[in-house]
């Protein structure tokens, strides 16, 4: 019960935070309109057999939900800064109830990133059958989970004041290195290195459309692996941050 | 010895913590034994770097102790803080940001089993007119009361305030413990640390002093009061032989800087009664309490903590 309540009074924060909603939501879609907008037409983006406005679509939403995720980090940072998580460890609360509603309160923001991107899609002409939205969906949400943990990571071991260039730097980056702005070559070192990385994984999950398997074996390992590496620093970050400020 | 007969309060057994620092570790409390009864009033008194707050990092399980234990109602802080019988202001502290005073307080409540009604704290902090705006936009005063108020809509058993008046105006602080009374007279046990030794006397039944990471003395605060209460009587007095100055009732020691002297007294009252009498001349006269520090160290008597702990 105590959770629960956590939880609401966390989502009434996360709305009332204007940041979120300029670097999660309206960020990306004005770039979505940006980029795909003009190439609207062209169904065949530099050879990948899929169309611009979906493209686009998905990788701007990878990179909204990517900073959604992050974003809690930010909102930890803050919180650490004022020493409420010290506060908080001397409640009832649980460990695991204070996680899961970070995590919960980084998805929900996730999902309306997701949720504006397609109706945005939508109205750029992407049209998929159901299951296709559905898995594409299932997708980014899975390979968003090494996130999530990052977020919480990097919340407890960064402070107010380098966690805000560090999310919007490492964003940048990544986005960079897996084909965010631009699909990357099929071959060469920057397909090498990006196939490592969680971010290019969320972005290939546009990769529904095209039928057949999208992720293949190699994406699910490089996103449990990730997973189970940002899950283990995330949790030892928080066991390790009760000191005072 | 005293633990058996408190295990149901709060027990802190032989408790050492060193902090690594860039410039060597730093022993922040070094052998500490305190035994807390349900319902008591104890006030932690020392000067800063005494180990008060450590003392309460390791009381509420935020720090884990290189030696000894911490026992909170038979069990440990983690298992008392589940059960939610604890409820604790600490000494760095901001309040969340992105809601109002009354969400605030409401969201403390909704962590609790058994709470306060927010109204009902927000009236006994005089938070009432506050409720309704945004904690980021508070005063410094008004956010110290939010975080009282944190604390107190818990209803512990146990409540723990490091330092809480450090922010307040004067009349900030006679409110606190104003409402402090009003709490207490409910038969929670409160830990409270404090640089002020008038807040000790005013509030507590029993001080435990600290320095230098140990406790140097530990008792009913008026048997403390005598022990660090001494006055200094400070006046301008340029012709009174010093040794008639000494000879005065009430006075321990004497010291003169040219025209001003300074008389350590035991007895101020008695003794400035016969230094007005004997030297009517005297002028710029101040009285005031021996600051803390200065008693700490007449009291430890100066001695080599690093030896003593090695």
């Amino acid at each position: 019960m105590s959770a629960v309540a956590y939880t609401r009074y966390e989502l009434l924060r996360a709305f009332r935070n204007k940041r979120f909603f300029l670097f999660s939501l309206a960020f990306p879609l004005a770039l979505y309109f940006l980029t795909a907008g003009p190439n609207k037409n062209d169904h065949d983006l530099q050879g990948t057999g899929l169309s611009a406005p979906l493209y686009f679509m998905v990788s701007m939403a990878s990179w909204g939900t990517m900073t959604s995720m992050l974003g809690t980090g930010a909102r930890i940072a803050g919180e650490r800064q004022v020493g409420w998580n010290r506060q908080l460890r001397i409640s009832p609360l649980s460990a695991v109830a204070y996680l899961r509603a970070k995590v919960a309160i980084s998805y929900l923001m996730a999902g309306l990133s997701i949720i504006l991107l397609y109706a945005a899609g939508t109205i750029l002409g992407v049209r998929l059958p159901a299951s296709e939205w559905l898995e594409m969906t299932g997708l980014i949400l899975v390979g968003l989970v090494p996130f999530a943990a990052l977020g919480i990571f990097l919340g407890h071991k960064l402070n107010v004041d380098s966690v805000g260039p560090f999310i919007g730097g490492g964003t940048a980056l990544l986005a960079l290195l897996s084909g965010t702005w631009f699909p990357l070559a099929e071959t060469g070192f920057l397909h090498d290195v990006a196939q490592y990385l969680p971010s290019y994984w969320l972005v290939q999950a546009n990769r529904v459309a095209l039928g057949g398997t999208s992720w293949g074996a190699r994406g699910w390992l490089v996103v449990a692996a990730w997973s189970v590496v940002l899950i283990a620093l995330a949790a030892r970050a928080y066991r390790a941050d009760t000191g005072r400020a | 010895m005293a633990s058996t007969t408190v295990q149901t309060g709060i027990d802190l057994q032989g408790l050492v913590k060193t902090f690594r620092t860039p410039h060597g570790p730093v022993r922040a409390v070094r052998g500490v034994d305190i035994a807390i009864a349900p319902g008591e009033t104890v006030a932690l008194l020392g000067p800063n770097g005494a180990g008060k707050s450590t003392t309460i990092d390791l009381l509420l399980g935020l720090a884990e102790p290189d030696a000894g234990s911490v026992t909170l109602f038979g069990g440990t802080p983690a298992d008392a803080i589940a059960s939610g019988r604890v409820g604790a202001m600490l000494q760095t502290g901001g309040l969340l940001r992105d809601l109002t005073v009354r969400e605030l307080v409401s969201m403390m409540a909704a962590l609790y089993p058994r709470p306060l009604g927010v109204d009902e704290v927000l009236d006994l902090t005089g938070l009432q007119a506050t409720a309704a705006q945004r904690t980021e936009k508070l005063s410094g005063g008004q956010a110290q009361r939010v975080r009282f108020a944190c604390a107190l809509v818990s209803n512990p058993d146990l409540l723990v305030l490091d330092e809480p008046t450090v922010a307040m105006d004067v009349e900030g602080r006679h409110a606190f413990w104003a409402t402090m009374r009003e709490f207490a007279s409910r038969g929670t046990t409160i830990v409270f640390a404090t640089h002020y030794l008038e807040e000790a006397d005013d509030f507590a039944d029993r001080a435990v002093l600290m320095a230098r990471g140990r406790v140097v003395a530990d008792g009913p605060t008026t048997e403390i009061k005598a022990r660090v209460g001494s006055r200094t009587i400070r006046a301008t007095l340029p012709d009174a032989p010093d040794a008639a100055l000494l000879a005065l009732p009430g006075v321990a020691s004497a010291e003169r800087r040219g025209a001003s002297v300074t008389l350590r007294c035991g007895d101020s009252d008695a003794a400035i009664r016969a230094l007005l009498s004997a030297f009517p001349a005297a002028s710029d006269i101040e009285i005031s309490g021996a600051g803390l520090e200065e008693a700490f160290l007449e009291l430890t008597g100066g001695e080599d903590d690093e030896d003593v702990a090695a």
